[in-house]
């Protein structure tokens, strides 16, 4: 089992043309093992780019081949128009890979996908992706690093670190069900209120591993999650427990935040919920080890 | 990008928020001839990213131009917190009523835009917001629905804006929400937003952060940048396009990914060290990318060891260990590297650094080793103890 993605996960590619990334990256992911359907590019209609066949828009490439996933990595000025155009199409799950896309951009496509599309759900913009391990990858991440079979869901905001986990318990033969890297963005598409909320409904994820970082307070969402609807052990690290805080420009944030958005804040409210809190991804990835050896 | 007050209000000006007239001057002289034409009395105020400028001396009124010389004088070259004054802001003095507080931001957590709106504006607003919480008045706003006229005149009776004031802030908070919502601001925030004797509205102050990811949309903003304060490797590592922030410590740090080198600097302090820095190559580490990071760590004086420490996902090691081999080539660096390549082809890379064989250049497997290592040749080197610090030959 694994969550939002899985063998039968078919994909389209927006934007896809021979020198994308979105081609460069697709083929590695169809390397894998994903199905990788079709691709969206409306000056190349028609025609197949190492065997995907191209359609005009991603509505046509839906009909089709019956894709219900789609990957993003256009370029910023282009990725609001493109999660839009996959939700409107009836995608169900969008991965966007794009960095740099305006924060009021993701704000609109937020509203717009709560409002009109509940039914979709949005991975990133500015994310890693998504790998059910031995099943369906979509995104950036290496597949060798992933180890089928599970116990562990991983869910990241920081892409590198995101890698160097899943990379450590592969090592240490500790297996995953999905990997989702959120993205660090202002508005990302997936939370990981959403990502534990999926890992506690799927039977063959035991354990959760969540890697935060500094900064806004998806975090302590999370903490308040974990401590009224978790069941599964959580272990959780949050990077940059030894960052200086940044120059802080007005008084906004402070008023919003308050004190919350530190590591220290982060570190103490996951704590607090009961989750197994490391210093960094080796300590975390050692007492997950320790977590699944005693798992019933 | 964080505007300075000046640039701010030049900013609000377009989207019709009223500002007092004023100018900007580096030098006693221009002043002296910008309070001059403007008309006494004036407000020099110091322009420096950073709060408090005021209990610092940074801000002053002065009634003629001999006074004005004076605190030209005395506030240009002010250090203020760190911040060294090279510009003054120089304003028509505005006779204060009331002062008010308006922002636009994000709410993360809410996912829309908030705004926030009080009636007792000033320096002490962030105490107000702890001691006194019901008096910022909140609103969301939904980005599809934008913030209409109504809502801004609701908010501010909510706030308890002053009667006569009101509408004068409803339009204020309306040409506000322009500016951050077609102005792709990350933070629009008028503290203080005042009422004058004269039963005007005037935005007295200006914080304005820019969302860089949206600058390809607003060519305008190239009027804003170049005059930013960084220190010199700061400076050097902008130029060559890397993230990099100044730290205090002795241990180097290269890392690709923000997430993993603040993941690095973690693990170094948790090993007993302390970071020299923060810097991100990003994906893709050429031995451009390589040679100008160790170029830019290399000019830190204080910089005992190097840590370079990669996590080959799309990236290959045997091209990150290509790079470091080059980039030793070209650039002569001071400190022992040690580097630890983890990920895709990372045995291959860890190959290449090792038939490389340069003295003060060490390769180890897994990034809690490689930060002891780091750690430990800081220290020996600090300690005097002769170590391949004293003379890295390659």
């Amino acid at each position: 089992m694994s969550v939002f993605v899985d063998a039968s996960t078919k994909v389209v590619v927006q934007g896809i043309s021979p020198t994308s990334q979105g081609l460069y990256h697709a083929l590695r992911n169809r390397a894998y093992g994903t199905k990788v359907v079709a691709g969206t590019n409306p000056r190349r209609a028609g025609e197949v780019i190492e065997g995907i066949p191209v359609f005009a828009t991603v509505a046509e490439a839906v009909e089709a081949t019956g894709a219900d996933a789609s990957f993003v990595a256009v370029p910023p000025a282009g990725s609001a128009a493109a999660i839009l155009e996959a939700a409107e199409a009836g995608i169900a799950f969008i991965v966007c890979i794009t960095e740099f896309t305006p924060a009021h951009d993701e704000a609109r496509v937020y509203s717009r996908l709560r409002r009109d599309f509940p039914g979709t759900r949005l991975l990133g913009p500015n994310c890693p992706g998504i790998i059910s391990a031995g099943q369906c990858n979509i995104g950036i991440t290496s597949g060798d690093i992933a180890l089928p079979g599970g116990p562990v869901g991983l869910v990241s905001r920081s892409g590198t670190v995101f890698y160097q986990a899943m990379y450590e318990l592969t090592e240490k033969g500790v297996g995953q069900t999905t990997g989702v890297g959120i993205g660090g963005d202002p508005v990302p598409g997936t939370s990981f209120v959403d990502c534990l909320a999926a890992f506690e409904a799927d039977p063959e994820t035991k354990a959760v591993l969540l890697i935060g970082e500094i900064g806004g307070v998806a975090e302590e969402e999370a903490a308040a999650y974990v401590a009224a609807h978790m069941s599964k052990p959580v272990v959780a690290y949050v990077a940059g427990v030894t960052a200086p805080p940044g120059r802080k420009m007005g008084h906004a944030g402070a008023i919003i935040s308050g004190s919350t958005g530190t590591a220290a804040a982060k570190t103490a409210a996951l704590s607090r919920a009961g989750v197994t809190v490391a210093r960094n991804p080796t300590e975390a990835a050692q007492a997950m080890v320790e977590i699944v050896s005693e798992l019933p | 990008m964080d505007l300075y007050e000046y640039q701010g209000k030049q900013y609000f000006a377009r989207f019709g928020l009223p500002v007092p007239d004023g100018e900007t001057a580096d030098s006693v002289e221009e002043a002296v001839a910008a309070a001059e034409r403007l008309g006494f009395p004036v407000v020099l105020k110091a322009q420096v990213h950073v709060g408090g400028r005021g209990k610092a001396g940074g801000v002053k009124v002065a009634e003629d131009a001999a006074e004005a010389a004076s605190h030209a004088g005395a506030i240009l070259g002010l250090d203020i917190k760190g911040h060294v004054v090279h510009r003054l802001w120089v304003e028509r003095a505005s006779q204060i009523s009331k002062e008010y507080y308006a922002s636009f931001t994000l709410d993360r957590s809410d996912k829309r835009y908030l705004c926030m709106l009080s009636s007792k504006g000033g320096i002490d607003i962030e105490q107000v917001a702890e001691e006194d919480p019901g008096a910022i008045a909140r609103c969301h706003v939904d980005p599809l629905d934008g913030f209409s006229e109504q809502e801004a005149l609701a908010l501010a009776a909510e706030a308890g804006i002053d009667e006569q004031a009101r509408a004068g802030v409803a339009a204020c908070l309306v040409s506000l929400y322009r500016c951050y919502d077609e102005g792709d601001a990350d933070l629009v925030e008028i503290n203080p937003l005042v009422l004058t004797q004269a039963g005007g509205v005037l935005a007295l102050d200006a914080k304005v952060t820019l969302d860089d990811s949206a600058a390809f949309r607003h060519p305008e903003w190239a009027d804003f940048a170049g005059f930013e304060e960084l220190d010199h490797r700061e400076r050097l590592a902008r130029e060559r396009g890397l993230q990099y922030v100044g730290l205090e410590g002795d241990v180097g740090i290269i890392a690709n990914g923000a997430g993993l080198a603040m993941s690095t600097c973690d693990m170094v302090e948790q090993v007993g060290g302390r970071p020299a820095n923060f810097l991100d190559i990003g994906g893709g580490a050429s031995a451009e990318v390589m040679a100008s990071a160790l170029e830019v760590i290399n000019t830190d004086e204080k910089v005992k060891a190097i840590f370079v420490n990669i996590f080959g996902g799309i990236t290959r090691g045997e091209e990150v260990a290509n790079g470091i081999v080059q980039a030793l080539g070209r650039v002569d660096i001071k400190a022992p590297i040690v580097v630890r390549i983890d990920g895709t082809n990372a045995e291959q890379g860890r190959a290449i650094l090792d038939s490389h064989g340069a003295e003060g250049l060490v390769s180890l497997p897994t990034m809690l080793e490689a930060a002891r290592k780091a750690v430990e040749l800081a220290a020996a080197s600090a300690s005097g103890v002769a170590g391949p610090s004293s003379g890295v030959s390659r």
